[in-house]
């Protein structure tokens, strides 16, 4: 290396090669910045959720009324609760993580393969959690009115509890029949067969309108949000005109298109931050795999370090840590 | 490997573990204590703090300079600065403890947390500014959103 240029001599020791004047390694290094870049990625959806959520500020669904449930017990609303469950797991999956690394440093090579195990469950939990909540979501619980302006209005009604007057949703199943259509469902095998289309609602606005017309004691309530941070309530008269005037279409859960708990973005964020974050995950339960099974076989014990362990603990925290933000930007704030 | 060496203490040295295992559990103690204080505020949500706790300044150049500066308790509700600030702590503990950051050269961890910092800053102030913007004219402007 020296004999091309000999007057660097006296900076043998700076440009030689082999100085780590960060005291870490290449493949370290590489990892952070990778998790900048990566950082950079998952601060622009966040913020581009930030600039919508601006945009729309007093319109914005409330995360709370939205994410309610929690498996097995149906029909209760608990609010946050699951999510606080499923932040908990990925807490715990990264301390077990960063136990693994601890016992690598030490060269305990059971305890890697024991601390890694518990790991991958974590994440293996987080991430049916996910899917769990994305079903949820996906599915819908009360349904709603989508207006030609494209928003939406949602029914419940007054009920005291504990004398004070508390808005509850009502389902528009409980209060609508659907009446018999002619409409046939267009499907590829007996039309065009590259056109297809959608299932159809399972109501047209009129039937929900003759619902809403039978029950006087229902209400509509709509997108805004008022003083008191609640979504504003309709008068019955303003309820019947909304639906009778602007109703266009009944919708039920949440896609890219509609969303029945508000604005078709929320929902859009929802699934591209969540997703790209579950995708995070499952990439890294799979990485954790596969380096628990070099575990297993003693690579990193003939190799005589595991930093490769490191390395991967690195990125499983990483997820952790942009999981902290989403929880907060998503369902706190 | 075997030389490998920890900075045990956390909270400026108020707390210093006797090892790293000892840390790591210590620090998922003060994690999850965070994370429940979280979702307490969450689902009881306080009345008082679900207004901003200042009022904006009046006045000129100065007023303005300190509506920056404040921005956070004064177009912020107190609950939503809690929030955040409480997610930064976390963050702070999770790169610092379990990515180990607390014992890297100050070099590297200067390199990757003030380049990150510095850049969601920027571009946070830039998109939440317009988002707000954009916001104003649909509200002020004759722009109809209902139809």
């Amino acid at each position: 290396m020296d004999s091309t240029v000999v007057s660097t001599g006296t900076n043998e020791k700076t440009w030689g090669g082999g100085n780590q004047p960060l005291k870490s390694s290449y493949g370290k290094m590489m990892m952070w910045f990778f998790i900048v870049s990566d950082a950079l990625t998952f601060s622009g959806f966040l913020a581009a959720y930030g600039f919508s959520r601006f945009k729309f500020i007093d319109y914005w669904p409330i995360a709370d009324e939205v994410f309610t449930h929690v498996p097995f017990l149906h029909g209760q609303e608990l609010p946050m609760i699951y999510v606080a469950f499923m932040t908990f797991v990925l807490i715990m999956s990264s301390v077990t993580m960063v136990l693994a690394v601890d016992a690598g440093h030490e060269m305990k090579k059971n305890k890697v393969i024991w601390y890694m195990f518990f790991t991958i469950i974590g994440g293996a939990i987080f991430v049916g959690s996910q899917a769990w909540e994305w079903a949820t979501f996906i599915q819908g619980d009360y349904g709603a009115v989508q207006t030609k302006g494209g928003n939406i209005l949602q029914f419940g009604t007054y009920k005291t509890i504990d004398g004070e007057d508390v808005f509850k949703r009502v389902a528009v199943e409980d209060f609508t029949t659907a009446s018999h259509t002619e409409r046939t469902q267009h499907k590829n095998k007996n039309g065009l067969w590259f056109v297809d289309e959608g299932a159809l609602p399972a109501f047209s606005v009129s039937d929900v309108l003759h619902g809403l017309e039978a029950h006087p004691e229902i209400l509509v309530r709509t997108q805004t949000i008022n003083e008191d941070g609640e979504k504003t309530v309709l008068s019955r008269e303003a309820s019947l005109a909304q639906v009778k005037n602007n109703g266009r279409r009944y919708v039920k859960g949440a896609n890219l298109e509609v969303n029945e708990y508000g604005a078709p973005l929320f929902a859009d964020f929802f699934f591209f931050i969540t997703g790209f974050h579950g995708f995070h995950v499952f990439s890294g339960v799979v990485i954790n795999i596969i380096i628990f099974f070099n575990v297993i076989i003693g690579t990193y014990e003939r190799r005589k370090n595991y930093e490769m362990v490191e390395k991967v603990g690195l990125y499983w925290h990483f997820v952790d840590l942009v999981w902290v933000f989403v929880f907060t930007f998503f369902y706190l704030v | 490997m075997a030389t490998h060496a920890h900075k045990l203490e956390i909270f400026r040295g108020l707390i210093k573990f006797k090892s790293n295992t000892q840390k790591i559990w210590g620090v998922l103690l003060l994690l999850s204590i965070i994370t429940a204080v979280e979702v307490v505020l969450g689902v009881y949500k306080p009345a008082s703090l679900m207004t901003p706790s200042m009022s904006p300044f009046e006045g000129g150049f100065w007023a303005l300079l300190c509506n920056i500066l404040f921005s956070g308790f004064i177009y912020m509700k107190s609950l939503n600065l809690i929030f955040i600030v409480l997610t930064i702590v976390k963050a702070y503990y999770i790169t610092w403890d379990f990515m180990h950051m607390r014992d890297e050269t100050k070099s590297l961890r200067r390199l990757v947390v003030w380049t990150t910092i510095f850049l969601i800053s920027y571009l946070l102030f830039i998109l939440l500014q317009e988002g707000g913007y954009i916001e104003s004219v649909y509200t002020n402007g004759f722009v109809k959103r209902d139809f």
